[in-house]
């Protein structure tokens, strides 16, 4: 235990004394400014003489202030910063020599990945944590609105499935950074995945589902709805779509179902609209739940993964 | 000299058998205590693959290793504490300071801050580098880098220590304070040394005994005297320890 506790300082401390992380940080800090700003300003102004509508303040993270809401900034940056914080972790240090170094130290090996792990999770809590912090804050001063209890524990769900999101890319970072020696190789990798997952599953999602169900189309609503359901179910195995589907519920009350009403037919959304209050925080974590487990999920088995091949791996010098 | 000599390191037929090709073969051999036994040998020949062996960061493939009486494959962690280890590409943390590393590396070693303190202050005094501590570690020249490695064995203090190649690339004014501090090790802190090189001048000069290894198996061991009197029947008077290596190394290769 006491390994794991040294190497976890050294890399916390490692994190927030890089300039990477300044960097990062900072750019950010400046992009959801930049949206906060935009949102609360257009909102203050819808606002005019109007009574205060339900969940004003969520409002910050959803609408699409200039280009897109802090959720979708997050959704599609965030895997950027897990895989920046992570690519080199392990390689780097096995390129320098440090690695069979802290291995001929009376500490268990896993005290290494899981230090690292940890560190770079804490990281990513504190970094989630204060950009949201300043967002609320900032929110708070644009608007004059204050938030409700059931939008602040909104907010915090919606704090801990990002910090988990994240957390799942830094384990690919973390787990190519141990496959792969070079680090350039590395850092390529996790770039191939992460591009792979936020353009390339939607696309493929499409055109597999429409080369399974060609006759689709207006007229034949059955091959339609079959069409769909293919085209969801492949691209819900990327990690991007489960993260903003999950997110855009929690932080949303008035979404009822992670499905685009696109796809309801005319009887549902009239049906739907006839409850058209929000639903309870209980109720929209019942509808994310399964999204925030399997992300959970794809998380620890993307950490298992590394920690065996990191277990296994010869430890040579040279 | 030793009057009860007791075994710190002993190994029977340790065989490592690395990527269908033998790096060490059936490798018997023992090293006494306060002994500063030397390892000579072509590159390749197996002797870092033997010493990570003996320090439990590789598991052999056959044969018994006992370091301390400790099994190493077994019990790495104890091993691991009981013992130092100055690889041949030392790696540091650049962005640090010369204290830091050492205070990193205390930690790990679980050593209480006001001992580590203590021992960090002395060590850096004695390796000569106590005007440099608060540089950065990416700043050092390679001397400084290789006496920082003796330092953090000093910190450890380490019944046994394993040196690979703590001269490589160093100039003749620099290998020669390295000689001078590896002997302090030696005699004043009495550490049992493991000494890898190809510089034989100083093998010949620091080591009691050693052994030759080529292609994974040793092919002799003993002192000066001993592996003179094999190849020449004579007295090692006469020979350099070169020239006693040359030898092995032309009839074994």
């Amino acid at each position: 235990m006491h390994g794991l506790k040294v190497i976890f300082k050294k890399e916390l401390a490692d994190h927030f004394s890089s300039y990477r992380f300044l960097i990062l940080f900072s750019l950010i800090c400046m992009v959801s400014l930049i949206i906060a700003y935009m949102v609360s300003m257009s909102i203050k102004n819808e606002m005019k003489d109007i009574a205060k509508p339900q969940f004003v303040f969520l409002m910050l993270f959803i609408s699409q202030g200039g280009l897109f809401s802090f959720v979708q900034f997050v959704a599609f940056f965030g895997p950027l910063i897990g895989l920046i914080m992570g690519f080199d972790l392990i390689n780097r240090e096995r390129n320098e020599g440090t690695l069979s170094r802290i291995l001929a130290q009376p500490i268990y090996r896993d005290a290494i990945i899981n230090g690292k792990f940890l560190a770079g999770v804490v990281t990513i809590s504190i970094m989630i944590a204060s950009i949201v912090l300043v967002i609320t804050g900032l929110g708070l001063i644009l608007m004059g609105v204050v938030p409700g209890i059931d939008e602040i524990l909104r907010i915090l769900v919606y704090m801990i499935i990002s910090i988990v999101y994240i957390s799942f890319w830094l384990g690919v970072a973390i787990l190519f950074s141990i496959i792969f020696r070079s680090v350039t190789t590395s850092a390529l990798a996790g770039l191939a995945v992460w591009i792979f997952f936020s353009f390339f599953v939607s696309l493929g999602a499409n055109i597999v589902a429409k080369a399974f169900v060609p006759d689709a189309g207006p007229d034949n609503l059955e091959a339609l709805l079959k069409q769909i359901t293919i085209q969801r179910a492949i691209s819900l195995s990327s990690p991007i779509v489960l993260y903003s589907d999950a997110t855009a519920t929690i932080v949303d009350p008035t979404k009822k179902t992670t499905r685009s009403f696109v796809f309801v037919g005319p009887f549902e959304k009239l049906s739907s609209e006839r409850f058209s209050g929000p639903l309870s925080l209980h109720q929209s974590l019942l509808i994310v739940l399964p999204y925030i487990i399997t992300l959970i999920a794809i998380t620890a088995i993307c950490f298992a993964i590394s920690y065996i091949v990191f277990m296994r791996q010869e430890i040579r010098s040279a | 000299m030793v009057v009860e000599e007791k075994a710190i390191i002993e190994t029977e037929n340790l065989t490592k058998v690395y990527k269908g090709q033998v790096a060490v073969d059936h490798v018997t051999f023992k090293v006494f205590e306060g002994e500063v036994f030397g390892f000579l040998g072509p590159n390749g020949a197996g002797k870092t693959t033997l010493i990570l062996m003996l320090l439990g960061l590789t598991e052999p493939t056959e044969g018994m290793a006992r370091v301390l009486g400790v099994d190493p494959v077994r019990e790495a962690i104890k091993v691991k504490g009981l013992i130092g280890y100055m690889p041949e590409n030392m790696g540091f943390y650049n962005d640090l300071d010369a204290i830091q590393m050492l205070k990193f590396m205390a930690d790990l070693n679980g050593l209480p801050r006001h001992i580590a303190d203590e021992r960090i202050e002395k060590a850096l005094y004695t390796v000569g580098l106590e005007n440099e501590a608060k540089k950065k570690i990416g700043a050092y020249s390679r001397g400084m880098r290789q006496r920082l490695g003796l330092a953090e064995l000093i910190v450890k203090e380490p019944k046994v220590a394993f040196l690979d190649e703590p001269t490589l690339g160093l100039d003749p004014d620099a290998t020669n304070k390295m000689i001078e501090l590896i002997e302090n090790l030696s005699k004043e802190q009495r550490m049992t040394i493991i000494l890898c090189s190809h510089f034989l001048e100083m093998v010949q000069k620091l080591c009691s005994r050693m052994g030759i290894i080529i292609k994974g198996k040793m092919v002799a061991q003993g002192t000066m005297e001993t592996l003179a009197k094999e190849k020449f029947g004579v007295d090692s008077e006469e020979y350099t320890l070169e020239e006693i290596y040359m030898k092995y190394f032309q009839e074994e290769a």
